[in-house]
């Protein structure tokens, strides 16, 4: 981004307006509103009554205010007296010795305009390219990021290092993380089971490989294939990303386990014996996949539609054969997004943790060796921290390999310049070979359904007992009228209601957050980039029960005390899946050409303004799928939230964990049933309301059709 | 610029408004309950009539109570831990998370659990018992012409190769259960012996302790080792298993009830636990499906519960086994010895 001197000043110091809000809120903040979440006392009444960091705080606010509006200029000035807040403002109640006040509504708005006055101060210094817009969404991001990821992901950590008396062990450490059950490689060897650390990326790599193989398949078949019913393959495709977990793992048992149904029909036909083999790696693995497959599948399409088809008409105006031009143009450019699908698929399956529970059986992986070494007859947190050190460094890893791998080649396809034409038709070879591959798993995937569609309505599938029933939709959904009105009576409205508020709450902020975090990063240089980056992903890395009871440990005390909230729920399902949206957002700007925002720029527009107007609408794509994923998983995560939900605020698949420990399987099922239709109907309405990126293209031609002009 | 900011305070705005005070602040009485909801439910509403104190009951695995406890010490939560088998209330008590309380119940408790209420110096209280076994499915048995296991012995023989499931005692109580009655039994050495000769016949470590009696009600596995009222609940529910206490002896849980340290609904708490312990509240398991055998001396025993009296138990040593040094050491044994062994 390069732009004259003088709009950077000018920029840098707008003046009065833009303090004079943060400081207004904050003033209303101090003055008025309960400094606490309990209520209570304003900020000025408590500092009047003893907190005198509090006072420190706001005296510190307001001269960054003042200053900025007095002496915009003085960019470091403004900076360190709002840093100086900042730090204050965390140490009420600890500098006095007094009780720590939780935070409530004024406190929060204090924090806001302090680390807003912060952004500022730090533009007028210099950073971030003088450019205030970019450095107030940097540090707003990285305050929030460093607050809810990085602080209770850190303290929970720590605990490898300490013994369970809390007491630092170094030596304790070394033993722990030189465990032979976890770093064992004996399978190779044929002589015992392999450590746990060699199962899972083994499983993930087969999880990534296949299932970014067949969403490869899939979006080629959708987008270039000449299928005729693309759209039906579209709500296919969908279904295992809305699936609540435990329902593919249950559904995989009733058909292929040793009494399942296909297992029972072949060795009824053909004498084929009885065995367990779904438990174990295989089972885990065909789960995984069918839960990554559609996601690698969103992933890879909206990369292929994005493909300028310029460059594939110039190839076959050079007379590149359909396979050559696929081979040199079309794949090349897929790479990113292949990489991208990958590396989800990949870290999904090593964040796995319902298909291992359920299918496991002897075979360990390290999220759910994590989940038991805290919740097991173990309880050693210590241990579950250094199993967690490993599975965050096996993430990073990961990262690292892609950037390798992708280098630093331009993948950008849409600029500026018209780019209307046809896009090529796959060639057959490459067309056959996707049938040949989708359409098994199809199968699977219809069979899988078909399971989960009837083990709602009958008596108990697992034993084979198909008596019609509603009795498990009456339990959980039952309706009654009573005197006054409708009345839901059945078990699980509760979390279903809470499950819902909680998801809709949290998808568009995690959209917000994690597009606006892959904008900065893709976008704009400043110093300190990759380790904003690396942190904004690390929450990612984090397997989910380590996060919860971060969570716990981090916020329920004091200054942030938000456990037993539907607050925290929230809170932990957007930093927790504001990576996919900054992946998401990444990939899809790295296909934007910069001239866009630079032309937008050149006719004055600022940043802001350049974003609403020119990158959002690009971006679209990537904002359905963001808000998807995010919805669909805060809808459907397990073991962050085991930890997180109280008696007010119970989600739906702690209720549904609950039932398949029971062994409850028909109610788990019909409660899931109800849950993917529900999710099914949300994805349309978003795809509806959000709409899609149309760069002015034409549909792929059916192979062979002569191309006409319009 | 102006937008963000208004638009970030309204988000503010509607998140604080979202978030609701956090539940103790209203509510009468935060329990953690680890038994079955089906059982939870029905309790806390008898509770909420009996008294008018209103409930709001979290219901998770014990294991993962204990480490919700354990992580919100600073700042208790919970009022009362209800259920869930003894091992981790035990625990919970030696690290001091849990308050002291003698309820004037206690006369009127079985002795077993009278000991374990002395052992933890009154920290936890028994509230039901069942004991280990396990439970066959009568129609594999008998396609497959296989004889009628009675004993643990019997667990080792080839016939049954592949065919035991069980759970894994790193994340199952009741499979620790079953280590630690083994090792009361046959002597440490000798029980591991035995483990390893076993392992050869277990199909799958499964993660949850009452898993296995799912897997032998539907066929998945001939036999499944979990404690007995597990494999009634299955038998009740029309499954075809027939259900064993070995005839060697065996051991038993004694599910458990604490005041948790710090819990600020005190005298709510103090009433439910006392309460808890009456035969009134008692006989609520047997509605609610669970056939555990309680601990008070007048309440009603279910009647498909296994009798106490005709199964051979041991005298399990809650204190030694339910010791986090005593559980580490065995764990760690189980896992260099059987965890990994061949299988052939």
């Amino acid at each position: 981004m390069r732009r004259g001197g003088e709009t950077m000043r000018a920029a840098a110091g707008t003046g009065l307006r833009a303090e004079a809000l943060p400081a207004g809120l904050a003033a209303l903040a101090f003055l008025a509103l309960p400094y606490a979440f309990t209520g209570g006392a304003s900020g000025l009444g408590l500092a009047l009554s003893g907190y005198w960091s509090l006072a420190l705080a706001a005296l510190c606010l307001l001269g960054a205010a003042l200053a900025g509006m007095l002496r915009p200029a003085q960019g470091p000035v403004r900076a360190v007296l709002a840093g100086l807040g900042l730090g204050a403002l965390f140490a009420v109640g600890f500098a006095e010795g007094l009780p720590v006040p939780p935070w409530g509504l004024g406190a929060a708005l204090l924090a806001a305009a302090l680390i807003l006055l912060l952004a500022r101060g730090c533009a007028a210094a210099g950073a971030f390219k003088a450019d205030p817009w970019v450095a107030t969404v940097t540090v707003t991001i990285l305050a929030l990021v460093l607050l809810f990821v990085f602080f209770p992901v850190a303290r929970v950590l720590l605990g490898a290092f300490v013994d369970p008396a809390g007491r630092p062990d170094f030596a304790l450490f070394l033993r722990r993380i030189s465990a032979p059950d976890i770093w064992s490689a004996g399978c190779l060897l044929g002589t015992r089971e392999c450590g746990v650390v060699l199962n899972t990326i083994w499983l993930g790599i087969l999880t990534g490989i296949l299932s970014t193989a067949l969403g490869l398949a899939f979006a080629l078949l959708a987008t270039r294939g000449g299928i005729r019913h693309a759209r039906l393959f579209d709500a296919l495709s969908i279904l295992p990303i809305i699936t609540p977990p435990f329902v593919i793992a249950l559904a995989l048992i009733i058909l292929f386990g040793r009494t399942g149904i296909v297992t029972s029909a072949l060795d009824g036909c053909f004498g084929i014996g009885r065995s367990r083999w779904i438990y174990g790696l295989p089972g885990v693995l065909i789960s995984q996949v069918l839960s990554q497959t559609p996601l690698s599948y969103l992933i890879l399409r909206g990369a292929i539609r994005g493909i300028a088809p310029a460059l594939e008409e110039a190839a076959q105006i050079l007379g590149a054969s359909r396979l050559r031009l696929f081979r040199t143009v079309t794949w090349p450019l897929l790479r990113p997004a292949v990489a991208a699908a990958f590396l989800l698929a990949f870290v999904e399956s090593l964040s796995d943790f319902g298909n291992p529970l359920v299918l496991g059986g002897s075979f360990e992986v390290l999220s759910t060796k994590i989940f038991f070494a805290v919740a097991g007859a173990q309880h050693d947190p210590g241990r579950a921290a250094v199993l967690a050190l490993i599975l965050l460094a096996l993430t990073l890893a990961a990262f690292w390999l892609q950037t390798v791998w992708l280098g630093r080649a331009s993948y950008v396809t849409v600029t500026g310049k018209g780019d209307a034409g046809m896009p090529a038709s796959l060639p057959s070879p490459v067309r056959a070979l996707a049938l040949g591959a989708v359409l098994p798993w199809l199968l699977l995937t219809v069979a899988v359904y078909g399971i989960i569609a009837a083990g709602g309505f009958v008596q108990d599938i697992g034993r084979g007992d198909m008596t019609l029933t509603w009795a498990h939709f009456h339990t959980g959904f039952e309706i009654e009228w009573r005197g006054q009105g409708l009345f839901l009576a059945g078990s699980a409205w509760d979390s279903f209601l809470v499950t819902l508020a909680v998801s809709a709450i949290a998808a568009p902020l995690t959209a917000a957050v994690g597009l606006l975090t892959a904008y900065v990063l893709a976008r704009h240089d400043f110093a300190g980039r990759r380790i904003f980056e690396f942190l904004t992903l690390l929450s990612f890395a984090i397997p989910g029960t380590v996060i919860g009871v971060a969570y716990i440990l981090a916020f329920n005390v004091p200054p942030i005390e938000i456990t037993g909230t539907g607050l925290i729920l929230i809170l932990c399902f957007v930093f927790r899946n504001m990576p996919v949206g900054v992946r998401a957002g990444i990939a899809a700007l790295a296909q934007i050409d910069r001239s866009l925002d630079e032309a937008s720029t050149t006719l004055g527009a600022r940043t802001g303004t350049t974003v609403r107007r020119v990158i959002l609408p690009l971006l679209k794509p990537a904002i359905i799928s963001t808000l998807v994923y995010s919805f669909v998983n805060a809808m459907t995560a397990v073991s962050a939230i085991v930890f997180l939900v109280t008696a007010r605020f119970n989600m739906a698949t702690a209720y549904i964990v609950n039932r398949v420990e029971a062994g409850e399987y028909p109610l788990a099922i019909a409660y899931s049933t109800l849950l993917i239709l529900f999710m099914l109907a949300v994805v349309l309405l978003i795809q509806r309301v959000v709409g899609e990126r149309k760069p002015g293209r034409l549909a792929a031609a059916p192979a062979g059709a002569p191309v006409t002009a319009r | 610029m102006r937008s963000i900011l208004s638009s970030a305070a309204l988000a503010a705005l509607t998140l604080a408004g979202l978030a609701g005070q956090p539940v103790q602040a209203q509510g009468e009485l935060v329990v953690y309950c680890t038994v079955q909801e089906e059982w939870c439910r029905p309790m806390m509403q008898a509770f909420e009539r009996a008294t008018g104190i209103k409930v709001a009951m979290t219901r998770k695995s014990s294991g993962e109570t204990f480490a919700q406890i354990k992580a919100e010490a600073a700042n208790p939560r919970g009022d009362v831990w209800w259920g869930g088998t003894g091992d981790p209330h035990l625990q919970a008590a030696e690290e001091g998370l849990t308050l002291e309380y003698r309820s004037p119940r206690l006369a009127d408790l079985q002795p077993w659990a009278v000991r374990q209420a002395e052992q933890s110096k009154f920290r936890t209280v028994g509230i039901y018992a069942g004991a280990l076994g396990y439970s066959y499915n009568t129609q594999q048995l008998a396609r497959r012409n296989l004889p009628e296991p009675k004993c643990w012995a019997d667990l080792t023989r080839p016939e049954y190769r592949d065919e035991i499931q069980v759970a894994d005692p790193n994340s199952s109580g009741t499979a620790y259960t079953k280590v630690a009655t083994l090792v009361q039994l046959l002597g440490e050495d000798k029980a591991f012996a035995f483990l390893r000769e076993m392992h050869r016949n277990v199909n799958q470590y499964t993660k949850s302790g009452a898993a296995p009696a799912r897997a032998a009600a539907t066929g998945e596995s001939l036999i499944g080792i979990t404690f007995l009222h597990d494999a009634v609940t299955q038998a009740v529910a029309g499954a075809p298993v027939k259900i064993v206490s070995p005839c060697e002896g065996t051991g038993y849980e004694i599910g458990s009830m604490s005041i948790i340290k710090g819990a600020k609904n005190l005298e709510n708490a103090k009433k439910f636990y006392d309460w808890a312990l009456t035969p009134e509240a008692q006989a609520i398991g047997a509605q609610a499906k669970a056939y555990q055998v309680p601990s008070n001396r007048n309440a009603p025993v279910p009647e498909q519960a296994p009798k106490l009296s005709e199964i051979k138990l041991i005298d399990y040593d809650f204190a030694k086994y339910g010791s986090s040094a005593e559980r580490t050491r065995l764990l760690a044994r189980w896992d260099a010895e059987i965890r990994n062994a061949p299988k052939r």
